[in-house]
């Protein structure tokens, strides 16, 4: 089995499918995580937001969606967005960012949720009885503090979504598409040495490579934000 | 010239099944340092949360210069249209007129003291940010605490972050101030620095409601002290027949007990 990780990462073709899978596993994720955290806030937001006639369908439609985001797998919201909601010729690479995005914004709007509720209410109180509005407030006073608390289950989130991106291939992947994942490129490296274990370790090692950076940024912006705290 | 500047009538709250306030009726006028005190739970703190509709009264008026904070009715019907599209457009123009202080102090700590006290006029647009500093620095000046600008409030002690909480709602030329408890929190020590800026504030002839157990305060510096109990005003009185010669019998109880 050694032998067989010496013998694709001499091959020069093979290391460039490791390569570009990492790449594309690294901007699915990253897209993916910025779609989920703009929606992740914005749903978070509508859902904490005090209740007035015209917020009421957006809620009920935010509920909705955290509903059958979390309660459905994701293999299959991907299927379904990729072949039913979405099936455009040389869309399919952005359904499934899509897709990935919003599932991930249905946890992250949980998370930023907990965190907004976890500030003391004292605070919403003291920006109101100055006159600031309930949204500025928010923007001010309330998030500013809240992100602190929710950073660590975020970047949970984030390390999450780069694990699930790896079934991205399953909707179809061939190199050069960005589809073409970490997971795919194993895929096809055992086509050339029939040694899933091989090829396997080798992904693997780079998921494991990424998550590593990922968690010393979260740490770094952990640290950044708790600079003004005794 | 008309100096009232809040009245309330027939105020009620209810929480699901609880009434805490049974119909308070008070006129404030300008000048007036009205100290509040009573039994705990007797609806102190609710009444005044109400003034500034942190709390939304079940039913009754609130009217601020002459103009309706709240109205509902008994029964719930509601104030005429436009005097309804009045009130929900006018309630934060009206909180910015009312100054509160919190038992919690409540300041943020994310922020400077400096951007504590200026976040609220510059964001409202009542003040430039170099007008709301300059205004910042002074009123710090005033209360002792002008080389604490830019330290961060978790670094203060209790005293000292209750005065910046009043700088705070100062620095936004509130007409008038709201005190729910500003000293039960502290230290016994830090009581003192605290009301004295109170103590400056009435001086200078600012109109204040103070729900208070200070009661060497409510005598010196209060202009009228009331007595809630139960969820209504029970005695109002100037300090000196209030504390010499109290007439309801309940007052009288908790006279004996505190005094």
């Amino acid at each position: 089995m050694f032998n067989d990780i010496i013998r694709i990462l001499s091959d020069a073709e093979l290391v460039g499918y490791i390569v570009e899978g990492l790449l594309h596993s690294i901007a699915v994720t990253f897209v993916a995580a910025l779609l989920g955290l703009v929606l992740g806030f914005t749903v978070a937001i509508v859902k904490i937001a005090p209740n007035n006639k015209w917020l009421k369908p957006l809620k009920i439609f935010c509920d909705l969606y955290t509903t059958v985001f979390r309660g459905t797998p994701v293999a299959l919201q991907l299927f379904i967005m990729v072949f039913a909601v979405f099936a455009i010729p040389g869309f399919k690479p952005y359904a499934a960012i899509l897709t990935f995005g919003i599932n991930s914004g249905a946890y992250v709007s949980e998370s930023i949720r907990a965190g907004i509720t976890s500030v003391d209410k004292g605070q919403m109180e003291a920006g109101r009885a100055l006159g600031l509005t309930w949204m500025q407030t928010m923007v001010r006073i309330i998030l500013p503090q809240a992100i602190k608390n929710i950073i660590p289950a975020i970047g949970n989130e984030m390390i999450a979504l780069l694990k699930e991106t790896s079934i991205i291939g399953w909707v179809g992947s061939t190199p050069g598409s960005l589809t073409f994942d970490l997971n795919a490129a194993a895929g096809t490296i055992y086509r050339t040495i029939p040694n899933y274990l091989a090829s396997g370790i080798i992904v693997g090692l780079c998921y494991l490579a990424v998550v590593y950076i990922m968690v010393f940024v979260i740490k770094y912006i952990e640290k950044r934000l708790r600079r003004n705290e005794r | 010239m008309n100096d009232n500047i809040i009245s309330v009538r027939n105020l009620h709250k209810k929480f699901g099944n609880l009434e805490v306030l049974k119909g308070v009726n008070i006129d404030v006028n300008r000048g007036d340092v009205v100290v509040v005190i009573g039994p705990s739970g007797c609806g102190k703190s609710t009444f005044l949360r109400c003034l500034n509709l942190l709390e939304t009264p079940t039913c009754g008026e609130i009217v601020l210069e002459g103009e309706y904070v709240f109205k509902k009715g008994e029964k719930g019907e509601k104030a005429d249209k436009q005097t309804e599209h009045e009130i929900a457009k006018n309630i934060n123009l009206h909180r910015q007129k009312i100054g509160m202080v919190f038992q919690q102090f409540n300041l943020f700590p994310h922020l400077t003291i400096l951007k504590n006290i200026t976040l609220a006029p510059v964001q409202l647009k009542k003040m430039s940010e170099q007008e709301a500093t300059e205004k910042a620095l002074a009123l710090l000046k005033k209360v002792g605490l002008e080389d604490k600008a830019n330290a961060y409030p978790p670094t203060l002690s209790g005293g000292q972050k209750q005065r910046i909480a009043i700088v705070r709602a100062l620095a936004m030329e509130p007409d008038v101030m709201l005190f729910d408890e500003p000293t039960s929190a502290l230290d016994p020590e830090m009581v003192g620095e605290v009301l004295k800026v109170m103590t400056e504030l009435a001086e200078d002839k600012m109109t204040m409601i103070v729900v208070t157990h200070e009661m060497g305060f409510a005598k010196e510096v209060g202009t009228r002290i009331i007595f809630m109990d139960d969820g209504v005003i029970k005695e109002e009185n100037s300090p000196k027949e209030f504390f010499k010669n109290p007439k309801d019998s309940r007052l009288k109880e908790f006279l004996s007990k505190i005094l």
